[in-house]
């Protein structure tokens, strides 16, 4: 027979176990439900069906494509093979402009249009996003 | 160009110290000395010393806008106001090592100085081990980011400072928050030290407990200022993002705090020796990782100064040894030395202690996989992505509820086993609590249970503190901390549940409304400085009663590098503030204007001041009991 502290500490361990991969389990669920993809037009022209989560897209800002009114932005993002259509009602960043990188974050609507939520910030002229340099070096 | 000069050398002369102490100490170790002879105390002066002068070198080089010097060029401009051509010595890769290596070489002196009563074996274990980050260090610096190179043809204009880098909190963000990051390397010195010479035990964590509150302190600091920096400078009106780079800081100081709690049980009652331990060797760890992923060019951010990968792989490399080292260490003494009584799991403060910690490392693993995640993605299957506020929202909000209850009852336990009593009083403020929670969530319009429950933890853990406040016979220092941490919780959820705010694009003349306010923007102004022209747009506030409230946000377009940034106008009041920015996008008529209302900002910022002010009292108030 074991003795009583040798069970206890069995005890001890499996439920320490269990819980450690309980966690895991539910923080990786929560990490795929929540992570957000980035992807570049010409991806997302590849996809076969639009996802209703969230999605990043990166590219260079179509010349002369810019239209602003009160509450929206409308722009095109191009990696020069594939285009697509964002309409955004939001602060840009400093640096966005015409012919400039730019990462949009919204949900797409189909494969040609996202309506983006957010445009993220460049923090200096030199820098870009990784996945824009990544998209555009394609 | 002789500074540059006496800057390098000085650095080679203390890489020299370095490699001389280390022999020194093993010789000493060997010998059994007694005491630590002024020789070696001398030589860590001088190794401080040596440091020092390269660091005052390069701030002079920095001063004079001495461009044969290669960072001072890259990162610095003659037009530049003298506060910022300072600051701007450690706005750059090679100058914030270098800071490092005199935070690292000064926390090892004070080291010296305040344990003049310690062990001589454990002092001179503590600089061995301390000594070897610091070569460690030394070579790096010298090797890849060496700060005074020189260039041919001296330059006679530098490429300036990354505007955003050019404000007030910013400037003093990296020391402060250097203290407490680099600080904890001689928590990872002295807890190897203590294994070694086996002097885990009450007067160690006594000794070590100062250490602990100084990097928690400082870290603290430094955080709550690039978080300000964050929220007004780029002009987004949030104060923290979960980015990767706040990811990195935060997590060395989640396990401060676990250490924090743990040091102290191990004080009073000699518990949880190898967790202790443990706990020293992941805090220093983390902030190595912290420092690879910031150095190394794998995040983008503000942080990144420059992506060279040497610069990476040798800290990688470098950490790994540590890390090794601290292993092997740590399983040849484990079971020499470490004489535990068995721990039992009663209603004490032992328990409360070892659940606070509980917690504190599945927070820590959370914040740990979303910063990590992303990378590993990247490295192994080219997918780029990235891990948004939700993931940390679900992960971590319904966790906080039992922390903070086990938080509001853990500081009233006893060691060793406690008797609790339900009294009129313990009624009295739950009943308080659910009165004041449900007012709140009526008041702001949720009617959402898990806020209402959040909110219900948040007030009990607030109400609890105070009262324990009033108590004699409590520590002071734990609970005025943990006040303002119940404060920071409130303010926080209180802030992101009634935030408004609205973005328009508009010309001069136009106005627009959000809630009960009109806001006119009445004209633009534009502004010539020394350093940047301004366009400075002139906005009036019309608030229900009528009053008017003037906020002028401005747009800089600094010439040295040419960029533009934004400079919100922030009213800021008791319970909110107004908080306004404007943006122009090249040849287009309108501009972008977006106007907020935060609330309780004030009180993110103050209750973090709180929990700071609580360390403080703890160091100054050590010789009167200090208790966790």
């Amino acid at each position: 027979m074991y003795s009583k502290k040798v069970k206890l500490r069995f005890v001890f361990i499996v439920v320490f176990l269990t819980l450690i991969a309980l966690t895991t389990f539910t923080v990786l669920k929560v990490l795929k439900d929540n992570v957000v993809y980035f992807k570049s037009p010409s991806e997302i022209n590849l996809l076969s069906e639009i996802s209703n989560k969230k999605i990043r897209v990166g590219g260079m800002v179509k010349k002369d494509s810019v239209m602003m009114n009160n509450n929206k932005i409308n722009f095109i993002i191009t990696d020069f093979k594939n285009e697509l259509y964002v309409t955004f009602s939001g602060t840009v960043p400093n640096l966005f402009e015409e012919e400039k990188g730019v990462v949009a974050e919204g949900f797409l609507n189909d494969k040609k249009f996202l309506v983006a939520d957010k445009i993220l910030a460049k923090h200096d002229e030199n820098y870009m996003p990784p996945e824009v340099k990544k998209s555009l070096g394609e | 160009m002789i500074i540059s000069q006496l800057g390098y050398y000085s650095l080679i002369f203390g890489l020299l110290t370095s490699i001389f102490i280390f022999f020194n100490s093993s010789i000493q170790l060997k010998k059994n000395n007694l005491v630590i002879s002024d020789k070696t105390t001398g030589l860590i002066g001088f190794q401080f010393f040596f440091v020092f002068i390269s660091f005052i070198s390069l701030i002079y080089s920095f001063i004079i806008s001495d461009f044969s010097n290669e960072t001072v060029y890259n990162n610095s401009h003659t037009t530049k106001p003298l506060f910022y051509k300072i600051t701007g010595t450690w706005g750059n890769h090679e100058g914030s090592l270098l800071l490092w290596l005199l935070v690292l070489t000064g926390v090892l002196l004070g080291f010296i100085f305040k344990s003049r009563n310690e062990p001589n074996n454990y002092r001179l274990l503590t600089t061995l081990f301390h000594q070897i980050i610091v070569i460690g260090f030394f070579i790096f610096v010298l090797k890849t980011s060496n700060p005074f190179n020189e260039i041919f043809p001296v330059q006679t204009e530098g490429l300036g400072l990354n505007p955003i880098l050019q404000d007030p909190a910013l400037g003093i963000h990296p020391p402060i928050l250097y203290l407490g990051y680099v600080g904890t390397s001689i928590i990872f010195s002295a807890a190897l030290a203590s294994m070694i010479s086996n002097y885990v035990n009450k007067s160690w964590a006594k000794n070590i407990k100062f250490w602990i509150l100084f990097s928690w302190i400082f870290l603290t600091g430094g955080i709550l200022l690039g978080s300000i920096w964050a929220y007004y400078e780029l002009g987004w009106g949030g104060f923290w993002f979960w980015d990767p780079v706040e990811n990195v800081s935060l997590m060395p100081w989640l396990s401060l705090t676990a250490l924090l709690h743990c040091i102290v049980t191990l004080e009073k009652r000699e518990l949880f020796k190898k967790w202790t331990i443990v706990l020293c060797i992941i805090t220093f760890a983390l902030s190595m990782v912290g420092t690879f992923l910031v150095r190394s060019g794998i995040l983008n951010s503000v942080h990144t100064f420059a992506n060279d990968p040497s610069r990476g792989i040798y800290i990688l490399t470098f950490l790994l040894v540590l890390v090794l080292l601290s292993f092997v260490i740590f399983i040849i003494y484990e079971n020499k030395n470490f004489t535990q009584k068995s721990e039992i799991f009663t209603l004490s403060k032992e328990t409360a202690v070892l659940i606070n910690n509980w917690f504190i490392l599945y927070f820590l693993s959370v914040v740990l996989i979303g910063t990590i995640y992303p990378i590993f993605l990247d490295v192994i299957l080219d997918e780029q992505i990235s891990v948004g506020p939700p993931f940390y929202n679900k992960l971590i909000l319904p966790f906080l509820i039992p922390f903070v209850l086990f938080m509001s009852i853990g500081p009233s336990m006893k060691w060793i086993k406690t008797n609790f009593k339900f009294g009129a009083k313990s009624f009295f403020v739950i009943v308080f609590t659910m009165v004041l929670s449900f007012f709140t969530v009526y008041f702001i319009g949720e009617k959402n249970i898990f806020i209402l429950l959040l909110f219900i933890g948040f007030f009990y853990l607030l109400l609890k503190s105070l009262d324990q406040l009033r108590e004699k016979t409590k520590n002071f220092a734990q609970i005025f901390s943990h006040t303002g941490f119940s404060l920071l919780l409130i303010s926080i959820l209180l802030n992101s549940f009634s935030s408004r705010e609205i973005v328009k694009n508009i010309q001069v003349g136009e106005s627009f409304t959000l809630k009960n306010e009109k806001i006119i923007f009445k004209k633009i102004a534009i502004e010539k400085e020394k350093n940047y022209e301004s366009i400075v747009g002139f906005f009036e506030i019309l608030d229900d009663k009528n009053t008017i409230i003037n906020l002028q946000p401005e747009i800089r377009i600094y010439n040295e590098p040419e960029m533009a940034t934004s400079e919100a106008s922030i009213k800021t009041t008791l319970f909110k503030d107004r908080f306004i920015t404007i943006n122009i996008i090249k040849d287009q008529n309108f501009f972008n204007v977006r106007y907020q209302h935060k609330p309780f900002m004030i009180w993110i910022w103050i209750s973090t001041l709180i929990i700071m002010l609580g360390g403080m009292f703890a160091i100054f108030r050590k010789n009167k009991e200090v208790n966790i």
